[in-house]
């Protein structure tokens, strides 16, 4: 365990209170994340006026607005590329991205994967439920076959996405998975992805019991919880290609940890290195158009 | 000025350039210091310039895994209070239309280039076109107000990207610069060396505690104080409408009371926003009005028409929205017909039609891929000075 000299964590020294109460419905797994990662962002001492949040739309969109921060709810799909411009334009704010599985897997999809090629420093947070809950319950990317949405009346017969091996395939540095049910462990994970010299992936299996529960009957909220603990292997990470895209049959704990150069600091370099050359060409007289 | 800067200086003589080079130019004179872009003809010049020249600066360059990708960096880059940039053409500007009204509807400033290829769709890539007039002003969902500015030459490119920050900076808002393929590709000698009087505006910065601060609340000038990342104000922004607190409400008076400030946000600023030129307008009985390349032919038609008696002017907006209303009617004011040549199918003639209300407004409009010639405009105005007698 790690033993911080940091004073207690209070929840509320980074939350905009006079935003409560909050709109998550009872029992979502949505709060509880978010206490995790503004518990990792106290154990790491980030200061507030440091710290961009970039959210998307959906339900996890909705997270930033409740953040005592630099907060950006942006478009549809975009929170990735909207963070993208900012932490290359301010490498001075640490950058964390709020999201959800249909923000970050369908609509926003091409640009994960790009944000994990890329490797700029980014804490990703993706929040999946396996379901659109903002707009009702529709399927989602991450709907385990077999569910029922308002969009798969028959059951869901699409295959889904495992996120963190689509975030490994497109070449993530970090990625992760961890549980609600699990909070400090939870905590942990997202504090290392923050700690993480680049771009870093972290998916929170978070229950959805007000629509997607009620919808499956999967019992109260207690219930869904309980049941990513039986459930969810906490297994080592496995070659992508035999990963089955079933959702219950999950790896947990950081899957992917590799040290590539990161992207901002490769491009500051790059361009110090082009400048320093402008400047002996200038200063030895030669006559060159640069543009 | 560092070497680097000297390297770069536009100041240092006569340049052969082309449209698309001048607009990277321009931005690094503006103080732009973030370019977003994906590759798109005819607007790829102006990426691959500023690919060389921002790193020079100290400022950022990337391409991005798409359009929308490019405009939300782009975005994303003035939300932490560096000018920013991205240059597309026709189908890319469709694309990066929903993150410009997130611009539009959260305040922040930035330059969209969007080159005039032939359309719809994939269209002409390397020909000349006119047709994302109406695009430009209501290309994105809801209502909302943008300026769009419409240079007609290499160096006015040059010109107009520098106001297109200004403006953009000055008024928090998303600004399209607007040109077609022949002015962007068009290499042209231009003098830079007369650049002085251009404006060099920074953004209105949030000042004082923390607790008096109100990211969405003006003075008479309509425009809010933009806090930057990092200076203790910590505020939320959001494409939701929102309250002068910054955070979504759907309390109509709320709503209404700011979303009518957006809307009304150019109207007392009309004598910086608006711009256009006026050649031979105060006889004129045959009144032009055209913008880009067309402009350019109107402009020799003049020529062509008066050494035939035919008294034709031309009235050019620069800033092409918010319209130049008043401008426009005045040199139409005598005018006893007018016409409007442009490479589309009818865009600008509405909204010539629109301001001049009742008076008849002829177009030629051509959507083919070739520009329109000066001897087909003289014809026409010719034409139009006779059928009026």
């Amino acid at each position: 365990m790690i033993v911080d000299s940091a004073p207690a964590f209070d929840v509320r020294d980074y939350l905009r209170l006079e935003m409560m109460p909050h709109f998550l419905c009872p029992g979502c797994g949505h709060g509880i994340a978010l206490r995790a990662l503004l518990w990792a962002i106290h154990e790491l001492g980030i200061d507030k006026d440091k710290l961009a949040v970039v959210s998307g739309i959906g339900c996890a969109g909705r997270l930033s607005a409740y953040i005592d921060a630099n907060t950006f709810h942006v478009t549809h799909g975009r929170p990735l590329a909207y963070a993208t411009g900012l932490a290359l334009a301010r490498p001075d704010l640490h950058v964390v991205v709020i999201t959800g599985d249909g923000d970050c897997l369908a609509i926003g999809g091409n640009h994960l994967i790009h944000a994990c090629r890329r490797n700029l420093k980014l804490t990703c947070l993706m929040l999946n439920n396996e379901v659109y809950g903002m707009t009702g319950g529709q399927v989602s990317p991450t709907t385990s076959e077999s569910r029922l949405t308002t969009t798969t009346p028959l059951g869901n017969s699409e295959p889904n996405f495992d996120a963190c091996a689509l975030a490994a395939a497109a070449g993530a540095s970090f990625v992760g998975r961890e549980v609600t049910h699990h909070v400090p462990k939870l905590k942990e994970l997202i504090r290392a992805g923050l700690e993480h010299p680049g771009f870093a992936f972290v998916e929170v299996l978070s229950d959805c019991t007000e629509i997607f529960g009620r919808k499956n009957e999967l019992g109260s909220s207690a219930e869904m919880v309980l049941r990513q603990k039986s459930e969810l292997r906490p297994s080592a990470y496995r070659d992508t290609v035999d990963t089955p895209f079933r959702s219950n049959d999950l790896p947990t704990g950081i899957l992917t940890k590799t040290e590539r150069p990161e992207y901002g600091m490769a491009y500051r370099k790059a361009a110090a290195a082009q400048r320093a050359n402008t400047a002996a060409r200038a200063s030895a007289g030669v006559n060159e158009r640069k543009a | 000025m560092n070497a680097a800067d000297k390297a770069l200086s536009p100041k240092a003589a006569v340049h052969l350039i082309s449209g698309n080079h001048a607009c990277a130019l321009g931005a690094i004179a503006a103080g732009c210091r973030f370019f977003a872009g994906y590759p798109i003809t005819p607007s790829s010049e102006v990426a691959e310039r500023l690919s060389r020249m921002l790193p020079e600066v100290g400022g950022v360059f990337v391409q991005m895994e798409d359009e929308i990708a490019s405009i939300a960096a782009v975005i994303g880059a003035s939300m932490g209070g560096v000018k920013a940039l991205t240059a597309t053409s026709g189908p890319g500007f469709s694309l990066k239309q929903e993150n410009i009204g997130y611009a539009a509807g959260a305040e922040i400033p930035c330059v969209i280039v969007n080159v005039m290829r032939g359309g719809p769709s994939t269209g002409m890539p390397t020909r000349p076109a006119q047709g994302d007039i109406m695009q430009a002003r209501w290309g994105s969902h809801g209502d909302y107000p943008i300026i769009a500015l419409a240079p007609a030459s290499v160096r006015e490119i040059y010109d107009e990207t520098i106001r297109a920050f200004d403006l953009a900076e000055t008024y928090r808002t998303p600004v399209v610069l607007l040109y077609d393929q022949v002015i962007a590709q068009l290499t042209e000698t231009v003098d830079l060396g007369d650049t002085e009087g251009l404006m060099r505006a920074e953004r209105k910065w949030a000042s004082g505690p923390r607790e008096a601060y109100q990211p969405y609340a003006s003075g008479d000038d309509g425009i809010p104080a933009m806090s930057r990342p990092g200076a203790g104000y910590r505020v939320h922004t959001t494409g939701l409408n929102h309250a002068e607190n910054g955070f979504p409400t759907q309390n109509p008076e709320a709503v209404a009371r700011n979303l009518g400030r957006l809307l009304a946000k150019f109207d007392r600023h009309h004598d910086t926003i608006d711009s256009w030129q006026t050649l031979s307008c105060d006889d004129a009985e045959v009144l032009i009005v055209a913008i880009g390349i067309s402009a350019r032919a109107a402009a020799r038609a003049l020529d062509i028409a008066r050494a035939r008696g035919v008294r034709a002017g031309l009235f050019r907006p620069i800033t092409l929205w918010p319209f130049p209303e008043k401008a426009l009617r005045e040199a139409a004011a005598k005018a006893r017909a007018v016409l409007v040549p442009e490479m589309n199918a009818g865009q600008l003639s509405l909204e010539v039609e629109r301001i001049l209300g009742g008076k008849r407004v002829d177009a030629i409009h051509r959507y083919n891929g070739d520009p329109i010639t000066p001897a087909e405009i003289a014809q026409r105005a010719e034409a139009l000075a006779k059928e009026k007698k």
